[in-house]
This record gives C-alpha cells, sequence and structure tokens, in this order.
C-alpha cells in the first residue's frame, strides 16, 4: 500500500460567480464518503486563505517570522486528500473525482514514508 | 553445432530484449534490476555462444540466466542489508519460475508501464524504445537529435517516477483500457512518424526507427488481436514503410506521391497492409488508424497517381473529420479535395484553417497557389514553409520550389 498526497490547486481571490459552492461541497462529501467506505482515507482538510499563512524561517541563526504565504502566485493550495492506493492508477481515480468535484486542477504525489498516530 | 556470428547475436538481443525485461520486471519488480540481468546475461552468451552454439531457445536461456544472475547478486547485496535487494528478492520468491513468456503478456504490461500518461511524452517514447527495443540511450538520444545526458537524465527520471509513484505493471481495467490503448498507439505512431519524416536533420528517413516502430506495432496487434486501432496503427505503418524506396531520389532529395516511381514500392508490405485493413473493414468498428491506413490501401491502388480513385479519399477523410476533426485532419482532406475540386475550393477551406505555426500548411497553401497561377503569393507561402521547416530534404524541396515561382514571368 501507498499512500499519496492528493492537492487540490485553486486561483487566489474569490470563486467565479458560475461556480455553486454548494455542488462542490456536496459532491466533496459525497467522494469523502466513498474513499472512507473503499478504505482508502487517510486524511482531507480544506484550507483558509493564503493571507492567513505565517511563515517562520531562519535568518542569520535567529527564526524570523513574516505575514502571509511562503510563495505568492496566481493559484495556492486550497486544499488536501491523503488516500492509500495499490498504485498510481489507484491514486488516479480518486484524483479523477477530486478533479471533477472541484473542477480544479489536482496533483498526484507519493508520500515517501508517513507517522501517524 | 554450427558457428554464432555477433551478428546473430545482435539480432537475438534486438528480438528478445523486450520480451526477457517484460519477464524479468514481473519477477523482481524492479526495471533497473531486470535491465541490469539481462545485460548480464547477453554478456554471458557473447562468450558462450560462438563455442557452445546457439541454445534451442535463445530467449529461454537468457531468461534463465538473468533471472539466475540476479538472483546471485541480489543474495549478496541482501546479505549486506540492502533492503532494496531483499524486497526485490522478496519479489521475485512470489513469482512463478517460467523459461519463455509463460506469462504471455508481460511484454503487453511493460508496453502499458512505459506509455503511462503519467509520464511525458517524450519520456514514454524513451523508456518504450529502450525497454522493448533494447536501443541504447545513445542511439535514443541520436534518434531524436537530443544530447546524451539530457536523454540519459530522461531515462533515470522516468524510471524514478515509476518506482516512487508506483506505475503499475499490468494490462489497465477494463474501464480506463481505450484511453490508455490510444495513449499507447500514439507513442507507436510517434515512433514511426519521426522515422518516417525526421522532424529535423539531414536525410528524411530514419529507417532503424520506422523498423522498430513496425516491430512493437507487431507485437502489439499479435497481443490484442481484438483491438481493430491497434491493427489499423500497423496496417498504417506497413503502407507508408511500403513507398520508402520510392520517396527520396539517391541523392536524398524528395520526391511527392504523384511523382514517385510506384514500381519501387515494396508490394509484399503493401499486400500485408491491405490484408489488414480488409479485415478491419469486416469488422466494422472504424476507428482513425484504421481510416488513415484505408486512405493509403486507396493510394496503394492506385498504378499511376492519375487514376487515383479521390472520390473515395475525400469521402474517407469526411468519416476521419467525424472521429478526428482536428485542423490537421482538414488539412489533408483539403488536398484530396483539390484533386477532385480543383485548387479553388480547396484553397478556400485551408484559409479558414488556424495552422499558423505548421509548416505543411503553407506548404500545401504554397502549392495551391502555384496551380492557380498567384506565383507571388506562392513564394510568400513556400518561404513561409521554409521557415518552420528544419528536415534538410524537405528544405531543398521547398527552396526549389520557392526559386521557381520567383523565376516565373
Amino acid at each position: 500500500m501507498q499512500a499519496y498526497l492528493l492537492s487540490i490547486y485553486q486561483p487566489d481571490g474569490p470563486p467565479p460567480p458560475d461556480v455553486d459552492l454548494d455542488q462542490v461541497t456536496e459532491k466533496l462529501g459525497r467522494l469523502n464518503t466513498d474513499i472512507k467506505a473503499a478504505g482508502a482515507w487517510v486524511f482531507s482538510g480544506g484550507l483558509h486563505a493564503p493571507s492567513t499563512a505565517t511563515v517562520m524561517r531562519v535568518r542569520d541563526g535567529e527564526v524570523v517570522t513574516t505575514d502571509g504565504p511562503y510563495v505568492e502566485g496566481k493559484e495556492h493550495l486550497g486544499g488536501f486528500t491523503i488516500v492509500n492506493a495499490d498504485d498510481l492508477d489507484g491514486a488516479m481515480r480518486w484524483a479523477n473525482r477530486l478533479a471533477e468535484a472541484t473542477g480544479l486542477p489536482i496533483e498526484v504525489r507519493p508520500l515517501a514514508h508517513a507517522d501517524a498516530g | 553445432m554450427p558457428a554464432v556470428t555477433p551478428a546473430e547475436i545482435e539480432r537475438v538481443f534486438r528480438a528478445e530484449h523486450g520480451r526477457a525485461v517484460a519477464s524479468l520486471v514481473r519477477v523482481f519488480g524492479d526495471i533497473d534490476i531486470a535491465e541490469d540481468a539481462v545485460q548480464d546475461a547477453f554478456a554471458a552468451a557473447v562468450q558462450r555462444w560462438p563455442d557452445a552454439g546457439l541454445p534451442p531457445s535463445p530467449a529461454g536461456w537468457i531468461i534463465t540466466t538473468a533471472r539466475h544472475r540476479a538472483i546471485d547478486r541480489l543474495r549478496r547485496e541482501a546479505s549486506r542489508e540492502d533492503r532494496h535487494a531483499q524486497a526485490a528478492l522478496l519479489h521475485a520468491r512470489e513469482e512463478p519460475e517460467d523459461e519463455e513468456g509463460a506469462v504471455p503478456d508481460d511484454r503487453l504490461r511493460l508496453i502499458f508501464t512505459c506509455c503511462h500518461p503519467a509520464l511525458a511524452p517524450p519520456a514514454q517514447v524513451a523508456l518504450t524504445l529502450r525497454l522493448l527495443g533494447g536501443l541504447t540511450t545513445a542511439e535514443i538520444a541520436r534518434a531524436f537529435l537530443v544530447p546524451e545526458p539530457t536523454m540519459a537524465q530522461r531515462i533515470v527520471r522516468a524510471k524514478g517516477k515509476i518506482r516512487a509513484a508506483r506505475i503499475p505493471f499490468r494490462v489497465p481495467e477494463d474501464a480506463d483500457l481505450p484511453d490508455r490503448l490510444a495513449g499507447v498507439l500514439g507513442v507507436l505512431y510517434l515512433i514511426f512518424t519521426e522515422g518516417h519524416r525526421a522532424s529535423a536533420g539531414r536525410r528524411l528517413v530514419r529507417e532503424d526507427l520506422c523498423g522498430e516502430a513496425i516491430r512493437l506495432a507487431r507485437v502489439l496487434a499479435s497481443l490484442m488481436p481484438d483491438e481493430p486501432e491497434a491493427l489499423g496503427l500497423l496496417a498504417l505503418m506497413l503502407l507508408g514503410e511500403s513507398r520508402r524506396r520510392a520517396r527520396t531520389t539517391p541523392d536524398g532529395g524528395l520526391v511527392l506521391l504523384a511523382d514517385q516511381d510506384r514500381s519501387q514500392w515494396d508490394r509484399e508490405l503493401i499486400a500485408e497492409g491491405h490484408a489488414i485493413v480488409r479485415r478491419c473493414l469486416r469488422r466494422d468498428q472504424p476507428g482513425p488508424y484504421q481510416i488513415q491506413a484505408a486512405i493509403q490501401a486507396v493510394h496503394a491502388d492506385a498504378p499511376t497517381a492519375a487514376v487515383t480513385d479521390w472520390d473515395q479519399i475525400v469521402a474517407l477523410y469526411d468519416q476521419l473529420m467525424t472521429l478526428a476533426p482536428t485542423p490537421v485532419v482538414a488539412l489533408n482532406r483539403a488536398v484530396a479535395v483539390a484533386e477532385v475540386d480543383g485548387p479553388e475550393p480547396a484553397l478556400a477551406l485551408v484559409d479558414r484553417l488556424e495552422l499558423e505555426e505548421l509548416g505543411l500548411y503553407h506548404a500545401v497553401r504554397a502549392d495551391l497557389l502555384r496551380r492557380l497561377g498567384r506565383d507571388a503569393e506562392a513564394a510568400d507561402a513556400y518561404a513561409a514553409a521554409l521557415a518552420r521547416t528544419e528536415n534538410e530534404a524537405e528544405r531543398g524541396f521547398l527552396a526549389g520550389r520557392l526559386t521557381a515561382a520567383r523565376l516565373r514571368p
């Protein structure tokens, strides 16, 4: 079994007017139920806006805190799901459904190792 | 026992490399281990076969030798606590011992691994040629005019992704199969077209790539006999390849289809291609490759360019447009329309397409303008085609036409 991080990338700013957020939420709920029913679910969550982020980094041996996201771009990580799958095809099947539910690009990346509990 | 020549060993290597690597990937669950083991076994064959003679089943000998050598090597490494080696040994213990593809679809699985959509198309092509074709990294780099370190890096990266992301070694499930097969066919066709009409470089054709693409398409068609598009692709390649000798002058210049010496066409390849097209027609599950093969079959049927059944070709392009309505198909259809309705309506069709970046688009326009006597515009279009073409043979042809268009009073 291999764990995969499915990252949801969304454009900065409010969603376009033609997106029905209630429908997206409902589809995501159904997808999560299915992932759990298949025994593949590890974790999932949505993130607050990048403007709520804080970055700490070491400069000259001191930790410096700055306001805002680490990378400013046109898109940001909006949420993520971690699933277990036999292989990439299995992970891609969940990612396909995540892309269909959100209308957003999903990045699939294998976890090198994981510590839980 | 007859002496075995290096050329014969080379032939066995080319013919059996894919089968051997595929079988060993299944046994060890790892591409690098499989490749190293097969390499070792062929090195042993080069030592042994010249004196001992060719074994009754060369492929079986290679696979068995590769398996034993890999297990010996992995045991040494596993005793040094190498977890990767231990995992591969464990994998091998669970796989049945077989000599030559008792599990017949090993190569099919490997093709689907190499052409997995999670790998970039250039990486799919490189892996397919290397693992199934047995080409070296240097040969693949030369074929695609890429520096060898770049190609080596591309292959290493792809193999790393297969391992880390667990790209599976199996034939996709039915629900995924149509899309995934289309991807495999696309890779084989890309290898063929790169050989048939090299995008850059001195010569028009690179026969080695065409030959390899046809060999792989034959393997695929034999492993998936119920997939008409796999057959269609093979027929399309065979009919294209049948014209190779006639497509260039002795000094490497380009000869258009209409001007080719048809006695130079390879009748055996045409007969084989025709037989496959007829088989596809009987099945009546048309797809883009089958229709393109049928178009090539119509050309092959014509003893001279003048008696080509262009009505039939336009009808086939109409059918292709319903399945694959791309601008490039529309461009090729317009070329056929020019033969039925004349250059003027064809030019109207071409002018509607948005293919400014494509050299062929300008070359087709140029030819239609030339036939309409609009030489100044033809010259401009030939110049535009020339600026977008890197193949030397095609450039020579276009430059000749450009000069002619400029010189006409």
